[in-house]
């Protein structure tokens, strides 16, 4: 098996000390902002980005990938202890890890919690190690009309699939899509939308408005609401974790859904909130009493935590193989490797085996050092949320300043991080999504180049996104998902989807 | 339930009231948003119309790309301009109450302060300056406390960026009276 041999020579990348020790402070860093309120995988991987501009790529995403799963042990915490899913995707956790909590066995309920996200990922790593590979080799035959396929593909899905309103996910799409045109124009090297201004000549940057969008409007939303918190301090004894493993084979088939459910959601650009209510509701169906759901049952733990943690890890996937990010987070961390001067896309595994492999490979061991690690450490990340958020809201203010000037040493990038926090504040209590927005602003100057590229080629006729059998199937695959609701909604009144419709939540 | 197993309490003295008065509703905004959303739409097409937004002999020319942008978003906000005007004659939700402006205003005051005040004194010195001040008077921290987290926490910072990592930051008459 070659992704095999790869993967040991990823391993054999890892294993220095150096890379050991950026692992173990991403992670506590990521634990770090996923417990707080107010911060979680996004906006801590965004704001903790500038610290890897100096470091190799490989150090770089290592740390990183692993401040990501510590964001997402991270949430579990806080959603088990306190009632306070510090993620949407932790919401799900909280219908049974909250009473479980309620009734003194916090301990068995952050257990069955870091397990079942450990177990979760593993599944989509396993996945990403064999199907990555292949994607990537086929999608090397790629030109680009089927590059502009894929990339309408992912708008498309975004605006059919999501669950705000239509045109709210449109605007916030165009929008990213223009401001990320602003600048210099890569194709002609003429200048577009600057309007005159000097500042905006390097264009709008992709990690300075994610940091303002995450990071300081996350602050102000943070505020509004009541901080105040009464949780469950908890301390996770060997026995406990022991007996919760031991009963781990009789909740297979749970386990294995919420996998599957996971891997499939992060992969489309469903996301991992989706997953994990999904993987909690079927897993309440198929279950013999759906009563005691809700109520404090370990299975209603297991279910969505698997589910988020596998979309999470899945969602890198697509990203890894085709430069196309399936979630917020993997679109931070897209814009990261560009930063560090690699080009995402399937070149990545011809080019830079070393980075692709040491990243997988990073994913195995920092999913295994984290499980221990948040075992181990749960009182102490707790009680973190004993620090005032007073003191902790000005410190966030300052490290997103700090990676917004870090980015290219502009003035004009700590007004611009501001102003995206306004923005970002208001989009968000409008229910404007932030999600598409950031994946356009990520990849519009691709998709633009992919596009005009085809027009040259093809001398300015559409039709050659139709021109073959695969660009053909995956633009037509876009135009469905983009009139999705409209052709579900004339299915089911014809009655075909009724069956479908009865069995997914 | 019993409350009496909770071992961690935090409580927040200066929460924004649950009976607040409405300041703005949620459909007022989304208007003024997408009023705004058109003006700019508008205003990017237009310049993407000056540049070149047709074909010519090697393809679509730059303003091609983006004017069509425009043209979706705003038709996309305008779409969004009208669902807000026709939901307008509902019951609103509130967008933001007063106590909750407030809270929000007393983290964006000194943001914007600290960003202003960086580019004078340098970002060291800014956020000692925020932290401390913002644990004092917001948080209503001991002076000690909020002295001691702010210089420890920008003294971390400098040493990690500056010293470690080598990454630049503005500076200002501080750091040049250390040589720094």
């Amino acid at each position: 098996m070659e992704a095999f041999g790869l993967l040991l020579h990823g391993f054999a990348v890892l294993l220095t000390w150096k890379t050991l020790v950026l692992m173990m402070v991403g992670l506590v860093l990521g634990i770090f902002v996923g417990v707080l309120p107010g911060l979680g995988g996004p906006n801590g991987v965004a704001i903790l980005l500038p610290l890897t501009f100096t470091m190799d790529p490989t150090s770089a995403i290592v740390m990183l990938s692993c401040i990501y799963w510590g964001a997402l042990f991270g949430g579990a915490i806080t959603s088990i202890l306190f009632n306070i899913p510090g993620e949407a995707w932790s919401v799900a956790t909280t219908f049974d890890g909250y009473p479980m909590a309620q009734q003194g066995r916090a301990a068995e309920a952050l257990t069955a919690a870091f397990t079942s996200s450990f177990i979760g990922s593993l599944v989509a790593v396993l996945l990403i190690t064999f199907l990555a590979p292949m994607i990537s080799s086929f999608a090397l035959k790629f030109g680009p009309p089927e590059f502009f396929a894929v990339y309408l593909l992912t708008f498309c899905s975004f605006v059919g699939l999501g669950r705000e309103a239509k045109h709210k996910t449109v605007i916030s799409m165009s929008l990213g899509l223009l401001l990320a045109g602003i600048g210099m124009d890569t194709v002609s090297g003429n200048l577009r939308m600057t309007f005159g201004s000097a500042e905006l000549l390097r264009g709008i940057n992709f990690l300075v408005a994610v940091i303002g969008l995450f990071g300081i409007s996350e602050i102000l939303l943070t505020m509004e609401e009541r901080l105040a918190l009464r949780g469950h301090a908890a301390s996770i004894s060997l026995r406990v974790v022991l007996g919760v493993w031991k009963d781990l084979p009789k909740y297979w088939a749970t386990l294995l859904r919420s996998s599957f459910i996971g891997c499939w959601l992060g992969i489309t650009p469903g996301g991992a909130i989706a997953a994990s209510f999904m993987g909690y509701n079927l897993a309440k169906r198929f279950s013999k009493d759906p009563e005691s759901f809700g109520k404090g049952r370990i299975e209603g733990v297991f279910a969505p935590e698997t589910a988020a943690h596998a979309s999470g890890t899945a969602a890198l996937l697509p990203m890894l193989a085709l430069g196309i990010p399936g979630s917020g987070t993997a679109a931070i961390l897209l814009g990261g490797l560009m930063v560090w001067g690699l080009n995402p896309g399937p070149l990545l595994f011809v080019e830079h085996k070393d980075f692709v492999w040491g990243l997988i490979a990073s994913m195995y061991l920092g999913n295994v050092v984290g499980l221990v690690l948040v075992l181990t450490t749960v009182p102490i990340f707790a009680s973190i949320l004993r620090v005032p958020f007073a003191a902790v809201a000005p410190m966030i203010v300052v490290s997103c300043a700090i990676g917004a000037y870090a980015i290219q040493n502009a003035m004009f990038d700590i007004w611009l991080m501001l102003g995206f926090g306004i923005v970002g504040y208001v989009f968000k209590k409008i229910g404007i999504p932030l999600a598409p927005f950031t994946l356009a602003l990520v990849l519009g100057n691709r998709a633009e180049d992919a596009f005009r590229l085809s027009m040259i080629g093809s001398g300015g006729d559409l039709k050659v996104f139709w021109s073959n059998g695969l660009v053909g199937s995956i633009s037509t695959l876009a135009i469905v998902l983009l009139f999705w609701p409209v052709i579900d909604g004339v299915l089911s009144r014809v009655g075909w989807t009724q069956r479908t419709r009865a069995t997914s939540p | 339930m019993s409350q009496t197993d909770l071992e961690i309490v935090v409580d927040d003295p200066t929460a924004p009231e649950d009976d607040s008065p409405s300041v703005v509703s949620s459909g007022t905004v989304e208007i003024v948003v997408c009023l705004l959303l058109i003006a700019l739409a508008a205003t990017l097409g237009y310049d993407n119309w000056r540049t070149g937004a047709s074909w010519d002999s090697t393809g679509p020319e730059p303003g091609y790309f983006p004017f069509y942008l425009s043209v979706i978003l705003g038709g996309g906000s305008l779409y969004g301009l009208i669902v807000a005007l026709l939901a307008r004659r509902t019951v609103s939700e509130t967008f933001v109450t007063r106590a909750q402006a407030r809270r929000v205003l007393a983290v964006f005051v000194p943001t914007l302060l600290f960003c202003l005040v960086m580019q004078f004194l340098g970002l060291y010195v800014a956020s000692f300056l925020l932290i401390s001040g913002f644990m004092r008077f917001v948080g209503k921290i001991a002076l000690w406390k909020s002295l001691l987290t702010a210089f420890l926490f920008t003294a971390i910072m400098f040493v990690t960026f500056d010293v470690a990592f080598d990454v630049i930051m503005p500076k200002g008459p501080l750091e040049a009276a250390f040589g720094r």
